[in-house]
């Protein structure tokens, strides 16, 4: 027979072997005095800062293309601010900035929607995401977000194309604005409710880090397609965003401690910081010099672009050198262990606890 | 067969949501590393090849549990006493039992270095968490938990969004590349279903693998500790046995000999959307952040 019985007086019909013991219990005491000096288990490797087993990394890596998955964060990311945009341009009288922001907008969302798809494992079967409603799933949320948005995104964009429907088309424009932040946030939830290290311990600052991202790329869209004269709001908006994400990433790095290395390394690291020169760069000089000249205005648009892909790029490159590595998954979890035992024997109601 | 006593041999259906919870108690200090579990799983599950090779580091050989590997036996070499052993117990001298040599092994590495080696070896799984990550990150609902209490993957489901893979603080879970759908241990739901144990159990020569109640196994387990404990085993604890920690309690769960870390297990796993309230709230004042940021970039010169 090659099962037996578990129940609560123990096994029935089981191996003899079952109650085997590593080591001899006969010597024990022996043993004890023997190695009085080095009892118990060694670590393999004392000097290290963490075991692990051959170095493999515990979480599995992330399955995600970073072409279509970062590239969903930014698109994503620029369809919502850009929505923000085109509202209120609609509502202060500066249609020709409204307009382009209504088409990046649509084209943004549609990018971001193929982006998602593409990735699929059965792409076909992308119609199951809205078999359930699920806030346990950030995932599922932004599915239903994107129902809603898309449809608002490109009534939006068309009649402000053809001038047809004016009235639905400004309903359009200013329901896509007020999802649009929905949009542009929801994607720092969707990374961070994840076991990757890089990621989950930088969920509070990561949504700041994306909205000020995605304003920043909004903006200097803006500042590319719209003229010098109506793009005041976009150049503002670039800076507000440049500002709002230097500022989250900065908080988000300095809270992270150790697990942040991998966005100053690798890289995730050379991603983040060209993030930082464009992005900045861009907002400061097209606050400064943009309204004068369309050509200055554009070049730092551009930059506020690659600015903000290189931060969606980046933080996806960090959540992988995270995953890959049991440093980031290990160390944190022993030091909250050793935190949990400290407050433990500091409580005098608890003892014994100890042994786990 | 415990199980199909208590099932009588009724299909799952019958036994309700109210049943037992079923799972694993794997008990590494009687693994002999012989594999037996990988295979019968492969084998029963029709789980297909995915690599004949060695990772060159141990007599492992899967590396890790992935969408192929549902069963992984990891090998650990210490140079560490096993437990408190004692070559040549019993017997003051060695005995010569006539073998050919022309060494003796030990001889040339001296008395202290002798029996200063120790083989872990342990079957790691799913670990069918109380609280699962897979579960509530899935957003088709291919994942569900079974009247087992254990969580399973429907196939005819999953759309392969891979949403489950990094949200697994185990990395249990993964995308089979051909395929695109995600794999895992399934706890042999369609054994269960007709009262037979899964195929990793029934085929452990040594009970390492021991499957049943998730309530009896932890009184089991916690015999067995206090059993390695008075034996000097101070190195033995239990993995994944606690109902309070960060995925409340594994349904699966482990008697290890050295620290979790060791075996490529977390010492500490927390289920990741046991902060998603907090994330939604940060991600929702990033929103506002958003709109009234933009909003207030319409007001000010004209310039």
């Amino acid at each position: 027979m090659s099962t037996s019985d578990v129940t609560t007086e123990g096994i029935r019909g089981a191996r003899p072997g079952r109650e085997a013991l590593t080591g001899s219990v006969a010597t024990a005491g022996e043993q004890r005095r023997r190695r009085g000096r080095r009892r118990g288990e060694q670590a393999m490797v004392p000097d290290a800062e963490f075991r692990s087993y051959y170095g493999k990394p515990i979480i599995n890596q992330i399955p995600w293309e970073a072409r279509d998955i970062a590239g969903y964060l930014f698109l994503g990311g620029l369809a919502g601010a850009s929505s923000v945009l085109a509202a209120g341009a609609e509502l202060t009288g500066r249609p020709d900035l409204a307009r382009p922001m209504k088409y990046t907008a649509l084209g943004a969302i549609s990018g971001s929607v193929a982006a998602l798809i593409n990735d699929l494992g059965r792409p076909a079967r992308f119609v199951n995401m809205l078999r359930v409603f699920k806030p346990t799933s950030p995932m599922s949320i932004g599915s239903w977000l994107l129902v809603g948005y898309g449809p608002l995104a490109g009534v939006a964009a068309v009649t402000g194309a053809t001038g047809l429907f004016p009235r639905i088309g400004r309903a359009a424009t200013i329901g896509a604005g007020v999802v649009g932040p929905a949009v542009a946030s929801y994607t720092a939830p969707l990374v961070c409710d994840t076991a990757v290290p890089a990621w989950h311990e930088g969920y509070r600052e990561m949504p700041f880090v994306f909205v000020g991202s995605a304003a920043a790329a909004a903006g200097g869209m803006g500042m590319l397609t719209a003229p010098a004269g109506q793009a005041a709001p976009a150049r503002r908006a670039a800076v507000f965003g440049s500002l709002l994400e230097a500022a989250a990433t900065t908080c988000m790095e300095r809270r992270m401690g150790m697990i942040a290395e991998p966005y100053r390394g690798g890289v995730g690291g050379a991603l983040m910081r060209g993030a930082k020169a464009l992005t900045v760069s861009g907002a400061a000089v097209g606050a400064v010099l943009g309204h004068r000249s369309r050509a200055v205005s554009a070049v730092c648009g551009a930059a506020l672009l690659a600015g903000s892909a290189c931060t969606r790029f980046g933080v996806f490159q960090a959540g992988v050198q995270s995953a890959r590595d049991p440093k980031y998954t290990v160390v944190p979890q022993r030091e909250r262990l050793r935190e949990q035992a400290e407050e433990k024997a500091g409580d005098p109601r608890s003892n014994g606890a100890a042994t786990r | 067969m415990a199980l199909d006593e208590r099932l009588g041999g009724v299909p799952a259906a019958d036994t309700g949501d109210g049943g037992p919870r079923m799972g694993f108690f794997t008990d590494t200090s009687v693994c002999i590393g012989c594999k037996a579990c990988e295979v019968a799983c492969k084998e029963w599950n029709m789980v297909p090849e995915d690599g004949l090779d060695f990772t060159a580091m141990s007599f492992d050989n899967s590396g890790g549990l992935g969408a192929d590997t549902w069963r992984h036996v990891a090998f650990i070499e210490q140079r560490a006493p096993i437990g408190l052993q004692e070559s040549g117990v019993g017997r003051p001298d060695t005995v010569d039992l006539g073998i050919p040599s022309f060494e003796r092994p030990g001889d040339t590495t001296g008395a202290d270095e002798r029996g200063e080696f120790r083989w872990l070896m342990s079957s790691d799984v799913c670990k069918h968490c109380t609280h699962a990550a897979c579960l509530d990150v899935c957003p088709t609902g291919a994942l569900f938990r079974t009247e087992f209490d254990t969580v399973v993957v429907q196939e005819d489901i999953c759309n392969g969004c891979g949403y489950c893979v990094p949200a697994c603080p185990y990395g249990v879970i993964d995308k089979r590349k051909d395929d695109g759908r995600v794999w895992k241990c399934t706890l042999c739901y369609d054994r269960l279903g007709d009262g037979l144990e899964p195929a990793c159990s029934k085929a452990c020569p040594t009970d390492s693998i021991q499957f049943g109640e998730l309530d009896e196994l932890r009184q089991r387990a916690d015999k067995r500790l206090e059993q390695l404990h008075e034996a000097g085993i101070s190195s033995a604890r239990l993995y994944g046995e606690d109902p309070e920690d960060g995925v409340g309690g594994d349904g699966a769960f482990f008697l290890l000999l050295d620290e979790p870390e060791v075996y490529g297990l977390p010492p500490d796993p927390v289920v990741t959307t046991r902060d998603l309230p907090s994330m939604w709230k940060h991600a929702g004042v990033a929103a506002l952040t958003l709109f009234a940021g933009v909003a207030a970039t319409f007001f000010g010169r004209q310039r």
